[in-house]
């Protein structure tokens, strides 16, 4: 056995220092045996903890309940789909309707301010647009039509306003994503109609990027299709 | 939501049986969809085992409370991601608290903390009514049992690195041994262990 197997007892028991936890964590990516053992071995070094069980204060409960209350649980693991170039797809696809969107245009933060007309509570989507750090996107789309998305950080919200956008082919849906790094999350289906206001699901506080693509209606594809019709880079 | 208040039905056997506890891979499951009730039946079914090891490794009882905090609230962040195929839901979050733990006590490494506080963490147990019937209890006996098959230099180094919080290359200094030696009576040790109690498999 090499050395660097040899370390899934310390790692599990998270006696490796800095370097090396990096080191075999890169290695665990690549290797099975290695991602097997270490994670039975942190069940047996869970059992563990059965010996020191020990009430905690009374006081932490609240505490504990109180600062979870505040932070929205982040979406389920995002299949790992690499993606491959989406910026290569999208400009081989040049699908009809972007034709003329080569670039994301930047229209720049600041916030609206939203205004209640109603005595309705603002929407997501309107509280998003209100943000004191909500960063604004916008693609044309079709034929005078735009797509616009919002987001921010702070609410760790995005969403997508569509007006005048073309319905898809027979039988397509459109289908949103998330953009972490080299990972594309799916984010959700847009509904019918050509203006509509749609939360993203997902983390978007850390996303790199957002996409529309072209799918099949009623399939929850792990990854997009080649028909990538809209990209937003969140890189201002 | 509604304030949250104590559920009063689901304390568990504290230390009993794990078939014995609510079901905790539901309760990840709702909490990852935001219930903020499950995860408060959560809190009590494992509160007593997170916050024990928080203490036994950072030693200070104020700073094992801050871990624990932290660690349950990472909990509530990841629960959505915990996949049952990969492993048991007490396993997966006694992971993170320990780890958490552990940065900890590194983080903050006092020259003195090991000793300072050595005393107090003694005590600290020793006081708690609950250790007492943790200690007692069946699975912390079969846990004992097991670590008692372990050859005392693998119980020792998987016990140093655990609790201790130390790295293999320092318990290789502690326990006399050549570098390198430490982290195969780790890996001896938790396998050991592993097959012991049939874990993991």
């Amino acid at each position: 056995m090499s050395d660097i197997h040899a370390l899934s007892g310390a790692y599990a028991v998270d006696a490796l220092d800095g370097d090396e936890r990096a080191q075999f964590e890169q290695h665990l990516g690549e290797c099975e045996t290695c991602r097997a053992e270490v994670a039975s071995l942190q069940e047996a070094a869970a059992l563990l903890a059965e010996t020191t069980a020990t009430t905690p204060p009374a006081g932490l409960r609240d505490q504990v309940l109180t600062s979870i209350a505040t932070v929205r649980p982040l979406p389920p693991e995002p299949g790992e789909a690499p993606v491959v170039s989406l910026e290569s797809r999208r400009r081989r696809r040049a699908t009809a309707w972007l034709a003329a969107a080569a670039a994301v245009v930047v229209i720049g933060g600041g916030g609206l301010v939203w205004q209640q007309t109603h005595d309705e509570p603002p929407s997501r989507v309107e509280q998003l647009q209100a943000a004191g750090d909500v960063q604004r996107f916008s693609l044309p789309v079709g034929d005078g039509g735009s797509a616009t998305v919002y987001r921010s950080e702070h609410l760790n919200e995005a969403a997508i306003v569509t007006k005048g956008m073309p319905a898809p082919p027979d039988g397509k849906e459109y289908v949103l994503w998330l953009q972490h790094g080299s990972t594309m999350t799916q984010a959700g289906v847009m509904p019918e109609g050509s203006d509509n206001k749609v939360l993203f699901s997902g983390d978007a506080a850390t996303a790199d990027g957002a996409a529309v693509s072209i799918e099949d209606a009623g399939t929850e594809p792990i990854q997009p299709s080649d028909d990538v019709v809209a990209l937003f880079s969140f890189d201002t | 939501m509604e304030p949250v208040r104590p559920t009063g039905v689901d304390v568990p056997a504290e230390g009993g049986a794990r078939s014995g506890a609510p079901d905790l891979v539901e309760l990840l499951k709702a909490c990852g969809r935001g219930d903020q009730t499950a995860f408060a039946r959560l809190y009590d079914a494992t509160s007593s085992r997170v916050f024990g090891m928080a203490v036994r490794v950072v030693r200070d009882p104020a700073q094992a409370e801050e871990v624990a905090q932290e660690a349950f609230l990472e909990i509530w962040r990841t629960s959505g991601r915990f996949d049952p195929a990969k492993g048991s839901p007490l396993g997966w979050l006694l992971t993170i608290v320990h780890r958490k733990a552990v940065d900890r006590v590194r983080s903050a490494e006092a020259s003195t903390r090991r000793d300072a506080t050595y005393h107090q963490q003694n005590q600290a147990v020793e006081h708690d009514s609950t250790a007492e019937a943790a200690a007692a209890s069946l699975e912390a006996r079969r846990v004992r049992g097991a670590l008692a098959s372990l050859t005392p230099v693998q119980r020792e180094a998987l016990e140093l690195a655990y609790f201790g919080g130390y790295t293999h290359t320092e318990v290789a200094t502690m326990l006399d041994l050549p570098v390198g030696t430490a982290k195969t009576r780790i890996r001896d040790g938790l396998i050991r262990l592993r097959d012991t109690m049939g874990v993991g498999a």
